[in-house]
């Protein structure tokens, strides 16, 4: 046996050279052969959630926050999310990348990957063992641009172009990459799987993503202030086709985002492929009921919101939870999130222009909490004891203290994102001010900012 | 010569332009107008958010005639546009003191 273990530690090719018997040569080359096939598998639906999750900001996002506003706005709206596509791809290339995932302490990584310097067709053994390191890098800078995005939803029609790229460069810096890091960095302070303090669980980005942008969008709505006219002048959504178009396709590339981050084209995939679609059903049948009872007519935009809000709240747990806790968490998300941007919002008067806290901070936090509750070692067994046997992970498994550790990743989101943005926003404001003029408001940013129209139809 | 304004539900066009038609008015203007009189509008709710929509789409129809016809136009105008629910709109009729065709210059009611 031994030397055969031996053999199988180097590589394919170092192993055929060294193979003593035409026997072990055959199984080496069987062996290689597997891993091969293994991992072009993996890296076809790697690269094609990367492709999906790209997909969710533009055009998903940008249509559904782009019918949301008056028509005025509607390009203005659409470039700040499309605008993330090429900011911060450009950023995590020279730097992003390495402070999110390269070894460093517990909140930061290092500069081991500047300039994506090591980053190819080698995979990166500590995240993902059978997809180049490329691959990797790419799908998490597919998280990262849509992140941002996100926050846009709050700051909508009266935020100044220069601004928002600024922000967002610094967003960047100070809040999303520290948080990638602390929950999917090697070493980082919450990695449940690689060396974390405090394992805490979050699949495909609950803390990361939606509790980092939803609390930021917060925190951006108050300081900016609200819309001229709001609430009292008829601030209606211009188009719930494009909404509902963006919906459907952020629902689809959802898919990457949450089945994606399995790393692979492994059952775990399939599972979060599952989770993700039963809480997004379950969250719209939420919402369309508490809307319907509260309001008395169960409109489109309420069911394309309670969709998000249920994909929401599945994503820090669609790795970790089986189909009826789905059901559940969806369900949940569908009902909360309707309170809270219906009742909630109106009673505090902040102007979350487009619900960014309501579904994204909201949905976020319920997620990541309840992924403490469900999560289980019959669907996700990669954490393992000394002997090899799988950890209980949730509430369901047992293991009370989860919940401790998911309000602990909870509470740290809240608080660097809340501070983290409040402090950029000064800068930003001190810099180069943050709102435009009052009459480039009323004008719309189409015009005012681009010089442009979204729709001229008689042209 | 007078001129005839109507205010009319924007779904009953084809019923208007074809009694109009049947009796040889020949030449109309139309124009999209948003507008209420007695009507109350309707509600729009978005995420919990009450707008009362009160301008409701209407369409504007404008005639010249000459004073000989106009009593005729308005009774099939107003007959046509009727669809005895609340909304159906109103019909304004005012003095021209002169029409010119712009083509040749033709004036009074042979510029009809």
């Amino acid at each position: 046996m031994k030397p055969r273990v031996a053999i199988f530690a180097l590589s394919p090719l170092a192993a055929w050279a060294q193979a003593a018997s035409p026997a072990e040569e055959r199984l080496a080359a069987v062996e290689a052969a597997a891993q091969a096939a293994r991992s072009a598998g993996d890296n076809a639906w790697m690269l094609v959630s990367a492709a999906l999750v790209l997909m969710m900001t533009g055009p998903g996002l940008a249509l559904f926050y782009g019918g949301l506003v008056r028509k005025k706005n509607v390009l203005g709206t659409m470039m700040q999310s499309f605008s993330m596509m090429a900011l911060v791809s450009v950023l995590w290339a020279l730097f992003g990348y390495s402070l999110a995932f390269s070894e460093g302490n517990a909140f930061t990584g290092g500069f081991r990957y500047l300039f994506l310097n090591g980053v190819g067709a080698e995979p990166n053994g500590d995240y993902a063992a059978t997809i180049p390191h490329q691959t990797f890098m790419l799908f998490q800078l597919m998280f990262a641009i849509i992140t941002p995005a996100l926050i846009t939803g709050a700051v909508a029609e009266r935020m100044k172009y220069s601004a928002l790229l600024l922000f967002m460069s610094l967003w960047l810096v100070v809040v999303y990459l520290p948080m990638a890091h602390m929950v999917w960095g090697k070493g980082g302070l919450f990695n449940a799987f690689l060396g974390g303090r405090i394992p805490c669980f979050d699949f495909a980005g609950g803390t990361v993503v939606h509790i980092t942008s939803g609390v930021s969008a917060l925190v951006c709505a108050v300081y900016l202030g609200k819309r001229y006219g709001y609430p009292h002048e008829m601030i209606r959504p211009h188009s719930l086709v494009l909404s509902f178009i963006g919906a459907c396709l952020l629902w689809v590339g959802w898919f990457g985002f949450n089945a994606g981050s399995a790393l692979g084209a492994s059952g775990l995939a399939a599972s979060a492929f599952a989770a993700t679609h039963f809480g997004a059903a379950a969250a719209t049948i939420g919402w369309l009921l508490a809307e319907w009872r509260k309001m008395g007519k169960p409109s489109v935009l309420g069911g394309i919101s309670g969709a998000v809000a249920g994909l929401v709240a599945i994503t820090p747990a669609s790795g970790f939870v089986k189909p009826m806790p789905a059901l559940f968490i969806g369900f949940a998300a569908g009902v909360v999130c309707f309170y809270m941007v219906t009742a909630v919002k109106h009673r505090f008067g902040y102007d979350d222009s487009l619900d960014a806290f309501g579904i994204h901070g909201a949905g976020g936090t319920l997620g990541a909490i309840l992924t403490g509750v469900f999560a289980t070692r019959e669907i996700n067994d990669g954490l393992k004891d000394a002997s090899g046997n799988a950890l209980p992970l949730g509430l369901v498994d047992g293991n009370f203290g989860q919940i401790f550790n998911q309000f602990a990743g909870t509470l740290i989101a809240w608080i660097l994102a809340a501070a983290g943005t409040f402090v950029i926003l000064k800068v930003c404001d001190l810099l180069v001010g943050l709102r435009v003029h009052d009459q480039h408001e009323i004008a719309g940013l189409d015009l005012s900012l681009h010089g442009e129209e979204g729709y001229n139809l008689e042209s | 010569m007078k001129k005839i304004e109507a205010i009319i539900q924007p779904f009953k066009l084809e019923d208007v332009k074809e009694a109009l038609k049947g009796i040889g008015v020949d030449g109309m203007t139309i124009s999209d107008v948003r507008g209420h009189g007695r009507q109350k509008g309707h509600k729009e709710v978005y995420r919990g958010l009450e707008y009362n929509v009160d301008l409701l789409p209407k369409l504007k129809i404008e005639i010249v005639v000459t004073d000989q016809r106009w009593q005729e136009v308005v009774d099939t105008l107003a007959q046509a546009a009727r669809s005895g629910k609340i909304g159906d709109g109103k019909i304004f009729v005012s003095d021209i003191r002169e029409a010119i065709r712009i083509r040749n210059g033709d004036r009074g009611e042979s510029a009809l």
